[in-house]
């Protein structure tokens, strides 16, 4: 029931908030409810067995038995810290936005939850239609955190987002049924199933070469639903709008967490899925992972909006996470685990710092800044310690994640390694050269303004930063405490990508009654 | 003592003083702040000295002495093969190195105290200078070439910082930007030839690799690969240690306060980059094409950073420029194979520069912040202890016997020469590189102290340094008279009495790599070339003052007789200017137009159009339906026709197919 407790708290969060007599109740609620919800996701840690890569903590209870779709959730070391990344940085969001979201407060906080249930979901569900469910109702939440509590253009980018995402995983959705049909066909059970432990099992038929055949075909339709969401170039001109009109918190979320539903989605399903064809396009990854890490850091470089160049840096880190992927490799699977952690704390950080500044001066424009060290010193201590973890400064969280990728991606291939490298150069480029214009030199028009004097962060805000600073050093300097949760699942991973399956751990936690089919597997 | 608890004093001590005075940043007590981050440094090498005097150890055998004292802390990443523990060792290189960093450091340390004394941030000051201290220690001890890289980034983040300390001046804040970018450049290099030397030797220890080289022959086909890692390797050299060409970040890295440019920029952190070469030379002298590339780029950046040198006006640059070109020197030794020769130059050139940016810094402090020599001269008067430890500095770096440069910087030539990775070309270059050292070093201490003052005495009035600034200058007086002691050539140390050995030589041997085949080249030969270098170094001396003391109007005239030459050096060779015209603006141009192209033009514009083209097809088939009767019962008519040839001709077609 553990699962289900962590996944459906946010659901039941939202109606409480939604039923609150008060609107000043409403801030304080939701906080406690979402702190609440990280310690109870904490015990996660102690509960989970770091030793197996087997699924752990299941829950199955058939949900429409005729197609053989289930209510099915486990959770194992790939999805484990994804888990505590999305309930930790929600209770951070909460606070952060104490006084930036104004309007209906409560109808805001509602959707959060929804999203995070949603979220949730989608990382524990081992069901592709309840998977695709989770995943499209995030879409949701979301769409109405930028549409209505965004800025001036927020119907265009929220549209866009909407769209774009949509768009994607309709095909997703037509490969999901062609493979229940398949499981239906092929595998002994001869029943349609579409759970992902027994889809694992199927061996779908690959041509090196060619394009029209199921794996390659299939392969490229989950590709495509998760680069969109990832986003991988060239799929990624959603990202930039939907993040400059995002409100901070929609901003936090969305980096943090749902653009790690893309490459969730590439290391759940689409390379063990399909292993031939991943392994046999594995360079298309790579090209465009390397294209997006080059390609994010020179238009980052360009912006005029503090907010978009963030934006544009996501891409260009989450074109590591891809390119560690699919480097196939320990190391690169590793690093690009790690790297979806670093992107979510030191993203999140930097758009809750942007978030801050602009509930300042209302301005993200870095031209109209300048000398912001000497007017707002913890800012800029904290701002710095950020770009530090963002640009993988040793000791800072960013160093593990980069390291690890690179070198797996180096060893598999010499060449797309060496090309990422560059990126590691104008990753300092773009984030320095922001960090001089904002906060070196002489005090900018908004900065040095006498009838609006800057103040630096409250209290409030700098314990909303607290804890993204003590973890991007933390997991800078003490890495493994994190990676030995992560590593036998890894290591599982990798070893058997030809032929992956995952067993069940604690049978004793299935409430319902097991499924015939996967009892069989050892 | 137990080892792993002076390991820990070592490191923690500097960490802990940045991590206090970090806290209290806003304090502007200059001397507590600086009495802390002194005192912690100071403690660094009292466990520095500590741990190498274990190396000393013998109990009664000599053989028994160890190679190395090493710790291991805590296991920082484990990932598959990939095992990096966090640990530190001190052996016979990483000895020298490590005394040269905190010795050198506390005095720099003492140094700042007085010269930050009228800042307004002093304690921000002492604790990244502590950071600093750390991070350098951390690139000395690691045991492993990632623990060297935290240590790489980490200086070099200091760096940045101390450069732009005073950041509301934009320049100085690009400055920092610049050396950060420009080492970053230098660091990805590095972290390829880490990758590379990982996936060869599956490890990143440096025993490890060291270890597996002895396995390894150039016939396995592992030369091209070594080769390659050397060369990857030698870019992050390259970038630290400011060597063509990434040169270009050092001078401009003066904008820093002047102790900053004597302890990073000239004393240690710069030198890392030989340090690393001279850690790995067991495998860079399996790779002598790399080696080869070392030496030519460094004999080039020497005589390169020489000239630009020799007309400088700022006395800080004229340091900079000597800086680079005496790293220039050291890669010479690193590539012609003589790694002790390159260790040992990087020593007595921590004493001498960071003598001489100290003196520039008791100069600047004493003339108001002046920093251009055409405004100073004269300057003996005022600066009595200044300027006698200056000129102490001064013959050191020129290379008159019997000071430190001396000795060094011969040896170097020499085995330029001699070794048999070296050649006449490499001697050319070094001793060309030594003459222009000679002439623009003196043609700054004539500018400086001697002839007539230049500036207004009613409004500068120039004093000598407290104590606090003074000690340090004269203890690195000492050592630049005297360290070059220490690696007495074998020529020498015969004819002088008790023919004291290469004490250097001896105890690097076995740390270091050495060329597998003969040098060449006689003692006849060895005598004759330092008389050569000598007596050069001496008329480009005589000469510098013959310009500047006794005919003031001499470097006029001749910058006028050859103008172009005169404005190409003066300008630097124009490499910066080139450098943005070639590389960073159109960098941020086609980045801008990547933007405006890619994204907004060419992506959105087809998804638009795929937007556009379903919704054409949705209006094309509104038309359909346009509640016109007359159209309906068209489309009816044409339905039942077709209707009636698929009804008449389907059968036929599916009995076909099926075979009846």
């Amino acid at each position: 029931m553990f699962l289900s407790l962590i996944v459906f708290l946010p659901l039941v969060s939202a109606l409480l908030v939604s039923f609150l007599p008060k609107e000043s109740w409403v801030r304080p609620t939701a906080f406690i409810l979402s702190a609440a919800q990280f310690l109870i996701s904490l015990s996660l840690l102690f509960r989970f067995d770091s030793s197996t890569p087997a699924l752990q903590m299941v829950e199955f209870i058939p949900w429409v038995p005729a197609l053989g779709v289930s209510y099915f959730l486990g959770v194992d070391g790939i999805s484990l810290w994804l888990i505590l990344l999305t309930t930790f940085l929600l209770p951070i969001v909460i606070l952060g936005s104490w006084t930036a979201v104004t309007k209906k407060s409560k109808a805001f906080h509602c959707a959060l939850f929804v999203l995070q249930t949603a979220m949730l979901g989608s990382f524990l569900a081992m069901d592709l239609v309840l998977f695709y469910v989770f995943f499209e109702l995030s879409l949701v939440p979301m769409y109405f955190i930028i549409g209505i509590w965004g800025g001036t253009r927020r119907i265009y980018a929220t549209t866009k987002f909407f769209i774009y995402t949509m768009l994607g995983s309709l095909l997703m959705l037509l490969a999901i049924i062609y493979l229940m049909f398949t499981a239906q066909e092929v595998l002994p059970a001869k029943q349609m199933t579409a759970n992902i432990l027994e889809l694992y099992k199927l061996d779908l038929p690959f041509i090196a070469g060619q394009f029209l055949n199921p794996q390659t075909l299939l392969f490229f339709a989950f590709s495509l639903a998760f680069a969109i969401k990832v986003p991988m170039f060239p799929f990624h001109t959603w990202l930039p709008d939907a993040h400059v009109e995002a409100p901070t918190p929609g901003s936090v979320v969305l980096a943090g967490v749902m653009l790690k539903m893309g490459s969730y989605g590439f290391l759940r399903f689409v390379i063990p899925l399909f292993p031939e064809a991943s392994e046999h396009y594995a360079w298309v990854f790579l090209f465009l992972g390397v294209i997006g890490i080059i390609y994010g850091a020179l238009v980052a470089m360009v912006q005029p909006d503090i907010k978009k160049l963030v934006a544009y840096s996501s891409v260009s880190h989450m074109g590591y996470v891809m390119i560690g992927l699919f480097a196939l490799n320990n190391y690169g699977v590793t690093g690009s685990i790690f790297q979806m952690l670093n992107h979510g704390v030191s993203t999140g950080a930097l758009f809750l710092l942007v978030g801050m500044l602009y509930e300042r001066t209302h301005s993200r424009e870095i031209e109209k800044y300048g000398g912001l060290a000497k007017v707002m010193p913890i800012f800029t201590i904290l701002f710095f310690i950020v770009t530090l973890s963002s640009i993988a400064v040793p000791m800072t969280n960013g160093f593990v994640g980069e390291f690890l990728i690179l070198l797996g991606v180096f060893s598999t291939s010499p060449f797309f390694g060496s090309l990422a490298v560059v990126g590691v150069v104008l990753g300092a480029v773009y984030m320095l050269w922001m960090f001089k214009r904002v906060f070196f030199g002489e005090p900018g028009e908004l900065v040095g303004d006498k009838d609006h004097p800057l103040t630096d962060l409250s209290v409030r805000e700098v314990l909303v930063m607290a804890p993204l600073i003590i973890l991007i050093f933390w997991m800078g300097i003490f890495p493994n405490h994190f990676l030995k949760f992560s590593n036998s699942s890894i290591e599982h991973f990798v070893q058997t990508k030809d032929a992956y399956q995952l067993s069940f751990h604690q049978p004793g936690e299935i409430f319902s009654k097991p499924m015939p089919q996967v009892a069989e597997v050892k | 003592m137990q080892t792993e608890f002076l390991f820990a004093i070592l490191l923690m001590a500097p960490l802990i003083g940045f991590l206090i005075n970090g806290l209290r940043w806003k304090s502007k007590n200059y001397l507590l702040s600086g009495s802390i981050a002194t005192g912690a440094v100071g403690l660094s090498f009292l466990a520095s000295v500590a741990l190498v005097a274990k190396l000393f150890v013998t109990s009664g055998d000599k053989m028994s002495a160890p190679k190395a004292v090493t710790a291991e802390f805590f296991r920082w990443i484990t990932v598959g093969g990939l095992e990096v523990p966090v640990s530190f060792t001190i052996d016979h290189i990483s000895a020298l190195m490590v005394l040269v960093v905190t010795g050198v450091g506390t005095l720099i340390h003492l140094f700042s105290i007085g010269y930050m004394s009228h800042d307004e941030r002093p304690t921000k000051y002492f604790a990244y200078l502590n950071f600093f201290l750390f991070n350098m220690l951390l690139l000395i001890l690691g045991e492993n070439l990632l623990l060297m890289f935290v240590g790489w980034e980490g200086v070099g983040l200091c760096s940045y910082l101390l450069i732009g300390f005073w950041f509301s001046d934009k320049e100085k804040a690009a400055a920092g930007m610049k050396a950060f970018i420009t080492n970053r450049i230098g660091d990805a290099g590095f972290l390829l030839g880490i990758f590379t030397l990982f996936v060869l030797f599956g490890t990143v220890s440096f025993d490890g690799i060291i270890g597996k080289l002895a396995g390894v022959s150039a016939e396995l086909g592992w030369s091209g690969p070594i080769t390659l890692a050397c060369l990857f390797l030698f870019i992050g050299a390259a970038g630290k240690s400011a060597q063509i060409p990434l040169y270009v970040w050092l001078p401009d890295a003066m904008a820093g306060p002047t102790p900053v440019s004597a302890l990073i920029h000239a004393a240690t952190m710069v030198t890392a980059g030989v340090y690393m070469i001279v850690r790995l030379s067991p495998l860079f002298i399996l790779a002598p094409n790399a080696l080869h590339v070392v030496a030519l780029v460094g004999g080039a950046t020497a005589f390169l950073a020489a000239t630009i040198g020799l007309l400088q006006w700022d006395i800080k640059k004229i340091l900079a420029y000597s800086t680079v070109s005496q790293l220039g020197f050291m890669f010479l030794a690193c590539g012609v194979g003589a790694f002790g020769a390159a260790m040992f130059h990087l020593v007595t050139h921590a004493f001498f520069k960071a003598l001489m940016f100290l003196g520039s810094g008791s100069v600047i402090h004493a003339m108001h912040e002046e920093q251009d020599v055409r405004k100073m001269g004269g300057l003996h008067k005022y600066l009595p202890v200044t300027h006698a430890t200056f000129v102490i500095g001064w013959i050191a770096i020129i290379g008159i016997p019997p000071f430190a440069g001396f000795f060094s910087k011969d040896e170097i030539l020499w085995k330029a020469f001699s070794s048999p990775l070296g050649g006449r070309g490499l001697w050319i270059m070094g001793v060309a590189a030594a003459a222009c050292t000679a002439f623009y070093m003196t043609r700054l201490m004539a500018l400086t102290f001697w002839g007539k003052s230049r500036f207004d005495h009613h409004k500068v009035h120039p004093h000598e340094a407290p104590p606090t600034m003074l000690i340090p200058l004269v203890v690195l007086a000492t050592l630049s008279a005297f360290g070059g002691f220490m690696g007495i050539p074998h020529v020498i140390g015969e004819i002088l009495p008790g023919h004291p050995g290469n004490w250097l030589e001896h105890w690097l041997h076995g740390a270091i790599a050495v060329p597998q085949s003969d040098a060449h080249g006689s003692k006849v030969m060895e005598w004759i070339l330092m008389g050569i270098s000598v007596s050069i170094a001496g008329l480009a001396a005589l000469l510098a003052i013959s310009f500047y003391v006794i005919e003031p109007k001499r470097p006029q005239r001749l910058a006028e007789a050859a103008p172009r030459m005169h404005r190409l050096i003066y300008n630097k060779y124009f490499v910066d200017e080139f450098y943005f015209k070639g590389i960073i603006n159109p960098l941020i141009e086609g980045s801008r137009a990547l933007w405006a192209f890619v994204d907004v033009n060419f992506i959105d514009r087809t998804t638009f159009a795929v937007g556009d083209f379903v919704r054409g097809m949705g209006a094309t088939a509104r038309t359909l339906q346009n509640g016109n009767l007359q159209q309906y019962a068209l489309y009816i008519s044409i339905a039942i026709a077709l209707m009636f040839v698929y009804l008449l001709e389907a059968p036929k077609r599916l009995a076909e197919l099926f075979g009846g």
